[in-house]
């Protein structure tokens, strides 16, 4: 017998202004918590969808404060999924280049580190072009999987 | 997020609490810059009680620590980061460039 995956889901739709980021932040935060991810998944989490909507505030939305993002957080056996939706510009993760991390002070940057930050603490970030136009990421955060 | 500072013989404390996101870093910018236009560069940040810093709050850091270090008339201290924390200042390459301290008091009377 194939075993089903059964999915707990919860959507929730809010300005994409930066106002919302903590509501936006206690939403994915309760749904991490009961994924039954640790304290420092949870805090993964938060950091992770914090960037992916300041992404969406910023570029999709140019900071205009309008525009919606629709949070969808799906709790697995195994793994938090959250999809996060906007109607903005379309922007490629891919075209965001790797910052420098090493060097001297002076020569650091202070830009792209949101995006580098996102991949590496989430499993798995996938981004697509919606058909409705703007973005569908999804960001996937296992249970007991270091970042 | 909330912000405190307070001036000390040697050096200026803010303590953060809470997110540093990319709502509230910008404030945390201002306790900087109202130190460091004041003409004091050295500082110290208490980030014990911070739940977790976003990239914005990371370019504060970098920015107050090159403005401080300029000139060698100063730095920033990190004191009693949480490790979750310290995790993400390594993730990015930051850890070498800053001094830290396990506690405040260890890290104001380091000036």
């Amino acid at each position: 017998m194939r075993r089903v995956s059964r999915c707990s889901k919860r959507t929730a739709v809010f300005e994409g202004q930066y106002e919302n980021l903590e509501p936006i932040i206690e939403f994915v935060t309760q749904a991490a918590r009961e994924a039954g991810l640790d304290n420092s998944a949870v805090q993964a989490v938060q950091l992770a969808v914090d960037e992916a909507c300041a992404n969406i505030i910023e570029h999709a939305y140019a900071n205009s404060g309008i525009g919606d993002i629709e949070c969808t957080c799906c709790i697995e056996a195994d793994r938090l999924t959250i999809t996060l939706v906007d109607h903005g510009v379309p922007f490629d993760l891919d075209s965001v280049p790797r910052p420098c991390l090493a060097g001297k002070l002076e020569e650091r940057p202070e830009r792209g580190l949101g995006v580098y930050i996102m991949c590496q603490l989430m499993d798995e970030v996938r981004h697509e072009f919606s058909p409705q136009g703007g973005n569908i990421l999804t960001l996937v955060k296992r249970r007991g999987t270091q970042p | 997020m909330n912000v405190i500072t307070k001036q000390h013989k040697h050096c200026d404390l803010i303590k953060v609490s809470g997110r540093v996101d990319n709502a509230s870093a910008p404030r945390l910018g201002d306790a900087f810059n109202a130190i460091i236009e004041a003409g004091r560069f050295n500082i110290v940040l208490d980030m014990s009680e911070v739940e977790y810093i976003s990239s914005a709050g990371l370019r504060v850091l970098i920015d107050a620590q090159k403005t401080c270090k300029r000139w060698n008339r100063g730095e920033v201290v990190l004191a009693g980061v949480p490790r979750p924390v310290y995790e993400v200042l390594e993730l990015v390459g930051f850890a070498p460039l800053f001094r830290f301290s396990e506690d405040i008091t260890t890290a104001v009377g380091s000036f």
